[in-house]
């Protein structure tokens, strides 16, 4: 008996968004007396940041700080179409509806500012940092925040903006299987690194190695996360979780956390992962999706790395330790002809 | 040259961090309302069977016993969730009538004034039923002869026409008569189930306007408006949703399930009322990501590459086809993987099991394709004596490429990320391997 350490490698890629149907998200921005401006949606976070990263966006669009920034979200009262948060598509969809409603906010507090600046509109710039001024001269400039007031005040007018996005409808082509089903596509490549113990069957993940491609980050951080919480579902998928044991046969299902089986944090490998930036053509600031892929790679390389270590083929998921002692006593009875 | 940017590409904190780690996110279940009653529902306890009498006579004598919703209380019981976008034909029964297709269908609602009292009458409900014989492997299911699960008559979903969703890109039987190599896998996997710590829940609370209110974890509010709106036959602008905060999805939040019977049972009572999944639901009769099987053949040349795949991948949609239809569709459209193989055929069949019904899990159709491919990766690779490594380079697609569904290649990063991954893991390429790039073919050292 011994513990045989293997090594696989993996190589995806993954589609952003979907095509049936069509794929729309729509965006709506006022701004506030005080110049806040409230972003408007009817999207989903998740738990992955949606939120935090849409801000960022409309913050990056707008042209002001992230604390002047509201994400009201997912009130179907104030909230205009979103699609749902799903196919990798959110960061990609509601981004560029939120550009496309920033753009026009612009507009607005640009012909606001030409008047208070008493400058032609075509002159003035956002400085990205809170302020218009006229182009080159940063004396003259003036706060969003104000800009906004007057709007309201001596004006009368709003400062407000309407995004929308969609990959339109694409039928399939029944025969050939014709579509154009995405937007843009990421990549991933794993290397897993295991060990098995050949009297137990029992697979220790030691390492995830991974390089992504995702085009433009929004948040490094919320990548990371959806990569170390990716690593951890492929690697639960690969070995331990199912509702039906003995699928086909439908009986033994687990009913909770103490049936259903998934590495606990003791079980967690060394994740390391390395991220390159090829934007995308179509997605805001060249985003791609990071969202679902990050759980697609380490499951082929977990598998791999086993036949790497041991010479057991397993070919169905999860690879349980009865599936790897099988495959020993297999080869060991082939050795012995 | 793109402007510099000054917020996207910052790790800022995320803005229900604190929350979260604080306890003080308001999840759906996090809201109460006076008054509010509990629903909870009678399951089938059989894989399949006919429904011959539902007696409710006990159940109605428990304590806190409100009312009963049976199939006849839904204006529209049989829907489809896709048919928003036109999916055909709707199949799946609200409320079960007289036929149950999976352990743990919904036959009963019962509404109670308490989680304890509903529990109690769904447990005093007596059901007659007569069981019929299941399929369970989704080969058999497809065989002459096999018990029919659909009520319209297919445990095939009809593709405009197929029974699959198909793609025929070149010639592969051609391709094989020449290749040097044929490599065979067949991958099999099970369901999974998306295990969110916040199991699916919503409350519909009744307005004094006449609109209800509707507090959910769905991961599409519009998407699950939309689909209340048509079970219960209301116009849209009664139902307001209000959502956005999920305590995990991993697409097991995209089904239509808890709203519909939850609003209902707010109309029949005029009280907020609360349907939220236990954990042995969400776990035993919430949508799992579909069981694959996958039969892959490769057409392989004496120098590694890939001249032919055929692929046949059947999906176990369980009794209802939810949104796995499209996931075979996404599966038709990544079961070459990221590779540019000249000639390809796929048959991809969403088949009608007795199981409990598959829908949508983050990698819809994609991260079985992926695990196929990639173990078969590894098999070429040693069938033609190349590294794993090497076998990948070799095949990897480029821009300028069309994939098998007809689509131009113009984003394919593959050989960098590759390359970067060596670098990361200290494994040495040749000259050769490190100069490729997918910007275009033209191969050449560094």
């Amino acid at each position: 008996m011994a513990r045989l350490r293997g090594t696989g490698i993996s190589a995806v890629n993954y589609p952003t968004g979907m095509n049936l149907g069509g794929d729309p998200s729509q965006a709506l921005i006022h701004a506030t007396t005080s110049g806040s401006f409230v972003v408007s949606l009817s999207s989903t976070d998740l738990g992955q940041g949606l939120r935090t990263v849409i801000g960022q966006i409309a913050a990056e669009a707008l042209g002001v700080g992230m604390d002047d920034v509201i994400i009201d979200t997912a009130d179907t009262d104030t909230g205009p179409h979103c699609m749902g948060t799903f196919a990798s598509r959110a960061t990609h969809r509601v981004g560029n509806a939120v550009i496309a409603a920033a753009r026009e906010t612009r507009e607005a507090l640009l012909d606001v500012a030409a008047e208070e600046l008493e400058a032609a509109r075509d002159d003035l710039e956002f400085d990205g940092q809170g302020n218009i001024q006229v182009r080159g001269v940063p004396d003259r400039a003036m706060r969003i925040a104000d800009i906004a007031a007057a709007a309201q005040f001596k004006y009368g007018r709003t400062i407000a903006g309407r995004g929308a996005y969609m990959k339109p409808r694409s039928p399939v082509d029944p025969e050939t299987g014709a579509m154009d089903p995405d937007s843009t596509e990421a990549h991933a490549c794993t290397v897993a690194e295991v060990e098995v113990d050949t009297e137990t069957g029992e697979v220790t993940v030691l390492s995830i190695r991974s390089a992504y491609e995702v085009g433009q980050q929004v948040n490094p951080a919320l990548v990371r996360g959806q990569i170390v919480g990716g690593a951890w579902m492929g690697m639960s998928h690969a070995l331990y979780e199912t509702t039906k044991p003995y699928y086909p046969d439908p009986d033994h299902s687990p009913k909770d956390f103490s049936e259903y089986l998934m590495p606990g944090a003791h079980e967690m490998p060394v994740i390391e992962s390395v991220v390159l930036e090829y934007p995308s053509s179509n997605g805001p600031y060249g985003v791609k999706g990071v969202g679902e892929m990050t759980a697609n790679s380490p499951i082929p390389a977990i598998v791999n790395a086993i036949y790497h270590a041991t010479g057991v083929r397993v070919d169905e998921l999860p690879v349980t330790p009865e599936l790897i002692l099988r495959g020993l006593d297999a080869r060991a009875a082939a050795a012995r002809g | 040259m793109s402007p510099a940017l000054h917020v996207v590409g910052r790790s800022v904190p995320r803005s229900d961090g604190t929350g979260h780690v604080t306890g003080r996110t308001q999840f759906t279940t996090d809201h109460a309302f006076p008054g509010m009653l509990h629903l909870k529902i009678v399951r089938s306890p059989a894989h399949h069977a006919l429904v011959r009498g539902i007696d409710l006579s006990d159940a109605e004598r428990v304590p806190g016993f409100i009312r009963a919703l049976t199939h006849v209380d839904v204006p529209h019981n049989v829907y489809t969730i896709l048919g928003l976008i036109g999916v055909e034909p709707e199949e799946e029964f609200v409320l079960a009538e007289d036929r149950v297709r999976y352990k743990g269908e919904p036959i009963v609602a019962i509404i109670a004034e308490s989680e304890s009292a509903a529990l109690d009458a769904v447990a005093r409900v007596r059901l007659d039923l007569e069981e019929l014989p299941a399929v369970f492997d989704v080969e058999e299911a497809l065989r002459p002869g096999a018990p029919i699960v659909t009520h319209w008559g297919s445990n095939a979903f009809m593709y405009e026409g197929h029974p699959c969703r198909r793609v025929r890109f070149g010639d592969v039987e051609e391709a094989f008569s020449g290749a040097d190599h044929i490599v065979e896998g067949v991958y099999n996997t099970k369901p999974i189930e998306h295990a969110p710590i916040e199991t699916t829940a919503c409350i519909a609370v009744p307005e004094a306007n006449g609109r209800f209110t509707v507090y959910t974890n769905t991961q599409a509010v519009y998407f699950s408006l939309d689909n209340t709106s048509i079970i219960l036959q209301i116009p849209g602008n009664r139902l307001h949703f209000i959502g956005g905060t999920v305590g995990g999805g991993f697409g097991g939040k995209v089904d239509v399930i808890v709203e519909p019977l939850a609003t209902l049972a707010a109309m029949k009572t005029n009280r907020p009322v609360r349907y939220a999944y236990s954990r042995s639901e969400e776990m035993q009769v919430s949508s799992t990501r579909s069981a694959w099987r996958i039969y892959v053949k490769d057409g392989v040349m004496a120098d590694g590459r890939i001249v032919a795949r055929k692929v046949t991948s059947y999906a176990d949609s369980g009794a209802y086809s939810r949104q796995t239809p499209y996931a075979l569709t996404k599966h038709a459209a990544n079961a070459s993987g990221p590779y540019a193989i000249p000639n390809v055929s796929i048959d991809a069949y969403c088949v009608y099991t007795n199981h409990v019904p598959a829908s949508a899990m983050r990698g819809f159709g994609i991260t079985m394709a992926s695990f196929a491919i990639e173990v078969q990766m590894d098999k070429i690779a040693e069938a033609v004596g190349l590294d794993p490594w090497s076998i990948r380079f070799l095949n990897a697609y480029r821009d300028g490429d069309t994939k098998p569904h007809r689509k131009l290649v113009e984003d394919a990063t593959l050989i960098e990320t590759i390359q970067a991954a060596a670098v990361l893991v200290g494994h040495e390429l040749s000259p050769e391997l490190r100069g490729l790039t997918s910007a275009h073919r033209n191969e050449g050292g560094e």
